[in-house]
């Protein structure tokens, strides 16, 4: 909220300037500007004529056949060459994008064009299928603008998908004419099949300059880290065949090639590697005699049997693709559409989107010297991560290869990325598929710190109106040596708090803070005056504690500061017969939760509560003035994976779950409510977070055979 | 307000109003209705034709992508290997992987010679590489190779400047072009370009350098090393300055810098602008003209203020009070201002286009700093005020993981060089860029373990995945009088008696043959025996036939019975990174004396639990056995009673927790005095009837004997040493103790699960 009105300021003052009296002058002028703005578009631009305009656009009726024609003069200029040596800070102008809240750059495309040379001849295909899905996705996303004095990046409709289906020179005339060109700058051109015979060049051959260039089958020789963009080939197969995904189990083959114009050294050592494994091993070919009518694409041989392709690849566990001609291939798409792990064997080649995907995750990468070694190589490869690099290429294929509009976006989000690196995409957001993203948590509070005892903690009292017996909690509390202060609540709109003066005296800072209405959820608001990470929240009538007992507390949460830390402990439990969450407070061998009437917390987690609690559990919990420490346990739980720590023996406390309803206690009706509590917070959780173990934390010599003098915490435990 | 003005203001309001509804597009494009613009935006046309256009490539183009050059596969990389060289090396052509073949990765580091001094810095590389487990002293073992010539500092002007290195290089006769070797460099280049000129032909050789320019970087070859100053320790380290993690960060500044400004020459674009973003408030930019001998030749107006200013703050203060700090570049790219940043907690904001961050190859630096652009210097206030309170929690703890794995000593600086060199030669046997950037970090890592998350026990949150529900029990024997002994048999009944028992593995380190199988007690579970080779170590060799990840670790005279084990397993799989036992002790320092002192005596603390009765990850021997080095284990073997404590220090090394202590029924062992010790016992072997002191005796009495002082006292001498060699003291103390929930409460016995435990 803070960083908002902080960027407004930023912005410079806000654009209707604030009626004074004096300067009147100033005022008129303006006035008669707009008015001559006004003016002066009324007689430029009639205005239906204008709206209809761009709304026309929109829902265009038009062909591609119909785009305007451009014809290149012969001596119209070319490009440089693309320079290797640009990067980022070199080659792009930033300052085109700026800073904005959202932090997302802005890509303007320029208009399709139709360009001939001076004879007439088109240069180029207008557009293929691909690079139409691939502008439309662009067009549709956030990123676009159709202002090119806003614009970041330019991508041209000039379609480079594939080097072979242009003429480089004149597409090279073409770039060079456009608008914005600027010797390429801040230009993003698409090229999935670079280079031609003979020597197959690893980058788009079109002279380009400055542009960036997001290419399929770069080499790392002609990448430019941190300024190209490395993408997959795309595979028209993904939009034809539907693959459904296979679950984890043993595939009939163990190593499968597919590719059909391998070259002979490399057959050859396939060749080997079957005759040495035997039928695990699976190396297709074309097929010589299809009938008429049968797309070879869609048909793959050994010997006399006919294999479906692409299905025949989810027979396989790994799947060998190997560089042809140029180092992207196609069948990488295919492979990981079908779950098959890919062995990549392209010394060299930069896999697609490289700068943010792990894929070592996915993929095995084999050196070509190391060709015969594969399958030891392969069998080396533990079965559990086999499955998760099946499931991991699957993703992949479906986040990142699945459609021209996958590819453009992920590009667009690595440019994005590099220009707004604090807001960038992290790795797990790119890496982890969505079952990942589900079971995993990470740990807001990771590294492994033992905060200092000096620091000491908080106490914060919750309190309605029992002074009597808040005063005696507060007495009680002042005398633990660890406490650096006590903050009450004071939950009571009603009525005022008692004097200063008839506070009890302690040694510590007391504050008292005054709600403005009478919610549970206060007593986790993240105070300011909570100065110290550890917080221990306890009810106004919890007066059974030991110094010794809280004090002990307090060290099990340093050596836990990520976790709850707390004196009663409390279980859920699965009721088998109401196929529900049960809640229980009896003597259990086992914990899941502990009350917060008196726990341990870091204070991050109030920070959590307030602002971070999913669903409506919030309001639930104060409209039912009811479970706020279940709640607490849940969050916890939840964004750390971790259980309870519940410290020193059971104790007998009076009423420690239910100070805001005395006497219900053991009242059915409130197990009832808690019980409910607990089924609520599943359910916005979709999950049960809540860990259960056996143990409690006690001093190292609780009960011990030793003289009571000598022990840290002697008293523990009485009743 | 007057009528008049306010005609004026409304005419003024309706004027505008008209120009937003009839305006042209220019004009309303010109902000306030974004949702609207977004309707009336003009977008990539949607063709009526566009189902008829045609395919980019077509799909058996695509498929039969043959390779008609005239080279083959074989050729061509043949033919790769004259023409990327140099500047344009990489792995596959500048780096003869068959070398590593053999042998593994070795590292070969060339003899001192005489006359030839090196510096301080590059003397402490040097010995970090010797102290590695790669470390070898035969040249035709070696994989890769380190020159005994100085080259951290080529900057001609300076003093350690070494001459003629070139001549030197051609001499030595394993040069071979440079190919497999490791080249270290700080600083290269000199006034006024600062170019990365090392001054002599490298060849082939990979540069392992400072401020590496990401031009001249050749990608998956070269690797970029932070700069360290000359006092950065050799191991060890000094820990991070975080001790306190709130949300929000309570810093008193948000931003900072505080250093020189220079007034010409290269670096000075940005060094100039910084003070434009100091505001007096939470962003502080102080910069000194002075520097250089002749600064006031190039002074100008503001320097005489701003070096007023900049004395006014110390530069320590600012570290350890700011969120953000500055790491612009300064003549190189590099600073030592990095690693202080990172050590401060204090999140780097770097400006320093162009620079190949430090092991960027393996360490994603967007979780740890946040990385701006020289260019976009006035942006940058706002940009880290935008960053939201829990990711600046996160960057900072990032940047104390990172600076304690990877940089806070020359050791580790260097291991994480030739660990990223070492991924690059199998690349199926590495570590994926996830491992480098959690805890623990990639360097305790081992991918020769396994390549799969799960077998590791640092990961199971990450993924959602747990240990496997079983454990094995692993014996160790080294005493025998003939038969087996009545407290190995009832071990063996208690242990095979848990529900969660898999294996009983026996390591029979004696020199008497095992008993034929027909003397071992029938067990319900497996039970397999190993001839150990009678070293003390050699317990925690990772044998293949521990098959579970927990691994219950055993000494022949441990008493335990099965619900004891029942609940510490339990307890285990809470905890599956830390070691979760019985008898505990724990260290202290002895100020008087200036050194660790180790106690087996009751006391209120503990930080080693004694690995005669323990729960650990199996990976623990792996990392005992493959990580450590030799010469560790060799300082092992040669102690008495020093390797269960070298476990607890890796495991603390590696966790930074304590131990877990878990409740533990009274008499742990019974009549140690029966025992006879193991004939013609190896040198090291100690005697069984001292070993694993027990906690249920008051130890005061147990050590009046000579023998048990005497045990104290080495193991006091193995607790110095292991700090010595680690370069700090790895033991976390814990004043804990996990107890069954209802552990001796007062309610009837029958509710407990676990009653015996309380039984005396």
């Amino acid at each position: 909220i803070m960083c908002a009105s902080a960027k407004y300021n930023t912005r410079g003052p806000a654009l209707i300037p604030r009626m004074k009296t004096k300067h009147r002058i100033y005022y008129i002028t303006l006035f008669s500007i707009v008015l001559l703005g006004l003016i002066a578009t009324g007689m430029f631009q009639f205005w239906p004529h204008s709206i209809e305009s761009s709304s026309d656009w929109t829902v265009e009726k038009r062909s591609v056949h119909d785009v305007p024609v451009v014809k290149l003069p012969a001596d119209s200029p070319i490009p440089e060459r693309g320079d290797l040596s640009c990067r980022m800070h070199t080659c792009f102008d930033v300052y085109r994008c700026g800073f904005n809240p959202k932090n997302k750059i802005k890509v303007y495309i320029y208009s399709l064009k139709k360009y001939v040379d001076e004879y007439g001849t088109l240069v180029s295909n207008t557009i293929s299928r691909e690079y139409n899905e691939l502008l439309t996705a662009i067009s549709d996303s956030e990123f676009y603008t159709d202002d090119v004095n806003r614009a970041c990046l330019f991508v041209p409709s000039i379609d480079v998908l594939n080097q072979n289906a242009l003429r480089i020179k004149e597409t090279a005339q073409a770039l060079a004419q456009l608008s914005r060109w600027d010797r390429g700058t801040n230009h993003l051109l698409f090229n999935m099949l670079p280079g031609g015979p003979p020597d197959y060049n690893t980058a788009l051959d079109v002279p380009r300059d400055r542009a960036l260039l997001a290419g399929g089958g770069f080499s790392t020789w002609t990448y430019r880290q941190g300024y190209d963009v490395s993408i997959p080939v795309y595979s028209p197969l993904s939009g034809e065949v539907d693959l459904p995904e296979r679950g984890p189990g043993p595939r009939r083959y163990f190593i499968l090639s597919s590719q059909m114009a391998l070259h002979p050294e490399y057959r050859l050592e396939l060749e080997a590697l079957q005759a040495e494994n035997g039928e695990s091993v699976l190396i297709l070919d074309k097929c010589t005699n299809l009938s008429d009518g049968v797309p070879a694409a869609r048909k793959r041989c050994y010997k006399n049997q006919v294999f479906d392709y692409p299905q025949v690849l989810q027979e396989s566990t790994f799947c060998v693709v190997l560089r042809g001609a140029r180092l992207g291939q196609a069948v990488l798409s295919d492979v990981l559409q079908a779950g098959c792990v890919p062995v990549i064997i392209a010394d060299s080649y930069i896999l697609p989107f490289s700068e943010v995907l792990d894929w070592k995750r996915a993929s095995v990468v084999i050196p070509e010297e190391k060709m015969l070694e594969m399958y030891s190589i392969l069998q080396s490869i533990p079965q559990r991560q086999i499955e998760e690099m099946q499931r991991q290429a699957r993703w992949f294929w479906e986040a990142y290869f699945r459609s021209m509009k996958a590819i453009a976006l992920a590009t667009l989000q690595i440019i994005n990325d590099r220009i707004y690196p604090y807001a960038a995409i992290s790795y797990e957001e790119w890496n982890d598929p969505p079952a990942v993203k589900w079971s995993s948590v990470s740990n807001p509070l990771f590294l492994p710190l033992i905060p200092p005892q000096s620091q000491g903690f908080t106490a914060v009292v919750l309190t309605y109106d029992r002074v009597e017996s808040l005063f005696r909690v507060i007495t009680e509390v002042s005398k633990v040596p660890s406490l650096s202060k006590l903050l009450v609540v004071w939950n009571n709109q009603n009525k005022n708090p008692p004097e200063d003066s008839l506070w009890p005296k302690i040694r510590v800072p007391l504050k008292v803070v005054r709600t403005a209405e009478n919610k549970l959820s206060n007593r986790f608001f993240p105070y300011d005056e909570i100065e110290t990470e550890a917080v221990l929240a306890i009810d106004d009538d919890i007066i059974m504690l030991t110094s010794d007992e809280l004090q002990f507390g307090y060290e099990v949460w340093r050596e836990f500061p990520d976790r709850l830390v707390g004196y009663p402990g409390r279980l859920h439990l699965w009721d088998h017969e109401m196929n529900k969450w049960k809640y229980e407070s009896e003597w259990t061998n086992e914990v899941s939760m502990v009350l917060t009437g008196a726990a341990f917390y870091h204070k991050y987690f109030n920070y959590l509560y307030t602002y971070k609690m999913p669903g409506d559990i919030k309001n639930w919990v104060d409209a039912h003035m009811n479970c706020e420490d279940i709640a607490m346990n849940f969050l916890v739980a939840n964004v750390t994976g971790k259980s309870v720590i519940k410290v020193t023996p059971r104790k007998k406390f009076k009423c420690p779950e239910c100070t805001a309803i005395d006497g219900l206690s053991l009242d059915q009706t409130h197990m009832v409510e808690r019980s409910e509590c607990i089924n609520k917070f599943a359910s916005v959780f979709g999950t049960m977070p809540l860990k259960v173990v056996e143990h409690r934390a006690d001093p190292v010599l609780y009960k011990d055979d030793f003289p009571e003098k000598l022990k840290s915490f002697p008293n523990i435990g009485s009743l | 307000m007057q009528t008049r003005k306010k005609y004026i203001l409304l005419t003024f309001l309706a004027s505008w109003l008209l120009l937003f509804f009839f305006g042209g597009d220019q004009l309303r494009r010109f902000a306030f209705f974004s949702g609207r613009k977004a309707e009336a935006r003009r977008s990539w046309p949607r063709w009526t034709d566009r189902s008829l256009l045609k395919i980019f490539a077509d799909p058996e183009e695509l498929q039969r992508d043959g390779d008609p050059s005239l080279l083959s596969p074989r050729e061509r990389r043949a033919a790769w290997l004259s023409v990327y060289r140099s500047s344009r090396c990489r792995m596959e052509t500048c780096f003869n992987l068959s070398r590593c073949e053999r042998h593994g990765f070795k590292v070969f580091t060339y003899p001192q010679e005489r006359g030839q001094p090196v510096s301080e810095t590059y003397g402490k590389i040097l010995s970090s590489i010797e102290r590695s487990r790669y470390h070898t002293l035969k040249p035709e073992e070696a994989c890769l190779f380190i020159l005994s010539i100085d080259t951290l500092d080529r900057d001609h002007l300076s003093g350690q400047y070494v001459q003629n290195v070139d001549e030197k290089i051609r001499g030595f006769p394993l040069w071979n072009g440079g190919r497999n070797h490791l080249i270290f460099n700080l600083y290269s280049g000199t006034w006024p370009s600062y170019t990365g000129e090392l001054g002599f032909d490298t060849g082939q050789a990979i540069l392992a350098k400072a401020s590496f320019d990401t031009r001249s970087f050749r990608p998956g070859f070269d690797v970029s090393i932070p700069l360290f100053p000359k006092e950065h320790p050799q191991r060890g380290g000094d820990r991070g300055w975080l001790y306190q993690e709130s949300v929000p960060p309570k810093k008193k500044y948000l931003l900072v810098f505080k250093g020189k400004r220079y007034l010409t020459g290269i670096g000075s674009g940005t060094r100039n602008a910084l003070h434009h973003i100091h505001n007096g408030k939470d962003i502080i930019s102080l910069t000194t003209c002075k520097h250089g001998k002749d600064w006031e030749k190039h002074k100008d107006t503001r320097c005489d203020k701003d070096n007023v200013d900049y004395e006014r703050f110390d530069y320590q203060e600012l570290l350890h009070n700011s969120t953000f700090c500055i790491v612009p570049r300064g003549r190189r790219l590099g600073s030592f201002r990095f690693l202080e940043a990172l050590q401060a907690a204090c999140i780097p904001v770097l400006l320093s286009d162009g620079w190949e961050l430090p092991f960027a190859e393996a360490i994603d630096w967007g979780k740890a700093a946040v990385v701006g652009s020289e260019r976009l210097l006035l942006q940058i206030p706002s940009a880290v005020r935008c960053i939201h309170p829990e990711r600046v929690l996160a960057l900072q703890q990032q940047t104390q993981f990172l600076w304690d794995s990877y940089f806070s000593s020359v050791d580790k600086i260097v291991h994480t060089t030739l660990e990223i060199i070492k991924d690059r030669l199998s690349p199926h046997r590495s570590r994926s860029r996830f491992l480098w950037n959690v805890l623990p970090g990639g360097l305790l890592v081992l991918p020769d373990f396994s390549t799969h998350l799960g077998d590791f026990p640092f990961y199971y949150l990450h993924h959602g995945y747990s240990p496997s529900k079983k454990f094995t029990a692993f014996i160790r024997v080294v005493s025998q009088a003939g038969s087996l002994s009545q407290p190995i048999l009832r071990l063996i009944q208690a242990v095979s008696g848990s529900q969660y028992c898999a294996q009983i593995v026996v390591l029979w380190s004696c020199e008497k043959p095992p008993p034929p199988s027909g003397k071992w007690p029938q067990t319900s579970v497996p039970l397999t025996i190993i001839q150990g080779r009678r070293k003390l170590s050699d317990r925690f060799f990772p044998f293949g036939a521990i098959q579970t990840d927990a691994v219950l670790s055993l000494d022949e005279d441990t008493s335990l019975s099965t619900s004891e084990v029942d609940f510490a397993f339990s307890v285990w799989c809470s905890f599956p990174e830390r070691i979760v036992g019985f008898p505990t002790q724990s260290h202290f320092w002895d100020a008087e004396q200036g050194r660790w002192g180790y106690t087996s005596k009751w006391t209120n603390e503990l930080s080693i639990v004694l690995t005669a009765a323990a729960f650990y990850h199996r990976y623990y021997h792996s990392l005992f056995t493959e990580y450590l080095p030799a010469g560790l284990r060799e300082l092992v073997d040669g102690l008495a009673a020093c390797e269960d404590i070298l476990m607890n220090v890796l495991v603390a090394a590696v966790t930074k927790l304590p131990p877990i202590k878990v409740t533990q029924r009274k008499q742990h062992k019974e009549g140690v005095a029966q025992q006879a010790e193991c004939s013609d016992g190896a040198a090291g072997t100690p005697p069984p009837g001292q070993r694993s002191p027990s906690a249920p005796h008051p130890a005061a009495a147990r050590e009046e004997g000579t023998d048990g002082s005497r045990r104290l006292s080495q193991r006091q001498d193995c607790l110095n040493q292991l700090a010595d060699w680690f370069g700090y003291m790895p033991l976390v103390s814990s004043q804990l103790r996990l107890d069954p929930v209802l552990f001796k409460d007062q309610v009837s016995v029958l509710r407990k699960k676990y009653p015996s435990l309380e039984k005396p």
